[in-house]
């Protein structure tokens, strides 16, 4: 049996569904606290996408664990796979870190929590102002560091893609890969 | 980068299991020209400054102009000074607790839970317009009430409404725009009454806003003041019907002409407090239905005289607390936190105050918290 050359077709989907609504959230996210305007619209996006994206990284964790990854390319050194691999925690980390934080900080504030309609959450965390503002700046600077992750990811992606010429992108593609 | 064919031959499955024996043969392709080299990291180096560009560009970086929740509450700080735990504005408040008993009135309107028969828990807090939390009090200053009624399924209605029949200005920029206008002069410490004007001329809504307000002269106290809504908002009823409305508590305590200012620095809230330790105070919540062409996009325009109002039930408030000890001095008393079956209406002013709002909460929720000008001792003497 030959070796895997992409990722599952169940991994593909979450990895391209995922990452339209995480850019979507980054660029909601800067817009919404720059508006005054389109402030309610955005944080009525912003909200129960959040949880969407929370709920959908936990699914791509056990999927993944179930599924048999593709070898990195040959191209690789080891210190730039451990780079990799550091950056996969990161990411996953992040996408799940970065909701709960924002369904914790609007817990400590009491703020409702609405998803859709009457639809909301029950809050996570005590009643804190505090607590609320700490949390607050936290979820600034984790999104920040998404951004900057997903700069360097995006990178590396083209680099690999478009210098080194090792296929990189095609483990992840959306269409089938034939076997380099 | 060095091609590297034989290392991490075997890949493996996080179970251990040995997947291949050999990295997938690698197809070396031809090295690239330097100019073809150059191109390519050239294009890298474009996508990458692009992205960050839409991303700067989203937040606002490009535009230092635009009027943004950040620039307004420093603005508010500009005027006001800042008071550290404080509202950026309706800074002196005192908070109060009751009860809504609805009549079920409000649901052919509304399909939300707080119209249909029965009781929810409120709490709420009265406020004086301005930025000083120890501001002396003045019958001429805008009165508020921020509410926040608790629905049994968890949900949540806040409104935050003031004393004057009509808002001043149309929208944020006009607001923020009169802010600038009216700051104090360095030396005259006295707002520049040309700057005033200037405003007023080229901004006519609030002239004709200014005397409506006017003719409406204010009651001796927060207990028989009617607050409004201001801005129309769309109420959705169990058929999926909108209707645009208005609100308006009506006191139930009879109005009292205010017959001039009392020596005494807190004499509204002392009075507020003295009055609501006597009896239970009560206010009717009436909606007023808009027919179309009714403006619901302006909050400086009454809507015509005789449109259909509705009581949809009694507000009782019967204990009040000082802002140190309450609850609610930590609720952000956000006009866009509605319940299914309300909606914003089109008014521009709603969403820009639901963001101003956030960020004067997010400013003050992380600084110590001064002692409130109306005491626990005070509400107790």
């Amino acid at each position: 049996m030959s070796a895997r050359t992409q990722f599952t077709k169940s991994m593909r989907f979450l990895h391209w569904l995922m990452a339209a609504m995480v850019l979507t959230m980054l660029g909601i996210g800067v817009a919404m606290v720059a508006s005054l305007g389109d402030y309610y619209r955005l944080v009525s996006i912003h909200r129960p996408l959040g949880i969407a994206i929370l709920i959908l990284v936990v699914i791509r964790f056990v999927n993944r664990q179930f599924s048999t990854l593709p070898p990195f390319p040959a191209t690789m050194s080891s210190q730039e796979r451990s780079v990799a691999h550091a950056s996969e925690v990161l990411l996953y980390t992040l996408l799940f870190v970065l909701p709960l934080v924002g369904w914790g900080m609007l817990s400590a504030a009491r703020y409702p929590i609405v998803l859709f309609g009457s639809l909301h959450l029950f809050p996570i965390l005590p009643h804190s102002v505090m607590l609320y503002a700490a949390l607050r700046r936290t979820h600034t600077f984790l999104a920040d560091l998404l951004f900057l992750a997903f700069v360097a990811h995006f990178g590396a992606i083209l680099f690999h893609t478009l210098i080194v010429r090792d296929g990189m992108l095609s483990r992840m593609a959306p269409w089938r890969a034939r076997a380099r | 980068m060095a091609p590297l064919a034989n290392q991490d031959a075997k890949t493996t499955n996080r179970s251990g299991e040995v997947l291949s024996e050999t990295a997938p043969m690698e197809m070396h392709p031809a090295p690239l020209t330097a100019g073809n080299m150059f191109a390519r990291l050239a294009g890298i180096g474009v996508l990458l400054l692009g992205v960050l560009g839409v991303f700067l560009y989203l937040g606002g970086w490009f535009s230092p102009q635009k009027l943004t929740p950040a620039r307004f509450v420093d603005e508010l700080e500009r005027v006001n000074g800042i008071h550290s735990g404080f509202r950026r504005n309706h800074a002196k408040g005192v908070c109060v607790r009751g009860f809504f008993d609805s009549n079920g009135q409000g649901g052919r309107l509304s399909k939300a839970v707080v119209f249909q028969s029965g009781r929810v828990p409120v709490i709420g807090r009265f406020s004086l317009g301005g930025g000083d939390p120890r501001a002396t009090d003045e019958l001429s200053t805008v009165r508020g009430l921020g509410l926040q009624f608790s629905l049994p399924d968890g949900e949540q209605w806040r409104t935050a409404m003031i004393n004057l029949p009509v808002f001043p200005f149309k929208d944020p920029q006009a607001f923020y725009d009169n802010l600038v206008a009216s700051q104090p002069g360095p030396n005259t410490h006295q707002p520049d009454a040309a700057k005033g004007e200037a405003f007023l001329a080229i901004h006519p809504e609030t002239a004709r806003a200014l005397a409506i307000i006017k003719s409406h002269a204010p009651s001796s106290g927060f207990e028989n003041s009617a607050y409004h809504s201001l801005n129309a908002f769309r109420f959705v009823n169990a058929d999926g019907v909108s209707t645009y409305v208005r609100w308006t508590l009506a006191p139930v305590q009879p109005y009292d002409a205010a017959t001039g200012t009392s020596q005494d620095k807190n004499f509204l809230f002392d009075g507020l407090i003295v009055s609501i330790q006597q009896h239970p105070l009560q206010w009717h919540l009436v909606m007023t239905v808009a027919q179309p062409g009714d403006p619901t996009d302006n909050a400086t325009i009454q809507w015509p005289e005789g449109r259909e109002q509705v009581d949809v039930g009694t507000l009782t408030l019967d204990s009040v607390e000082s802002e140190e000890t309450s609850f609610a001095r930590d609720i952000n008393f956000d006009p866009l936190v509605l319940p299914a079956g309300m909606a914003p209406s089109n008014d521009p002013l709603l969403s820009a105050r639901s963001a101003v709002y956030s960020q004067s909460f997010t400013r003050r929720a992380g600084e110590t918290k001064g002692p409130s000008e109306i005491t626990p001792s005070e509400v107790r003497k």
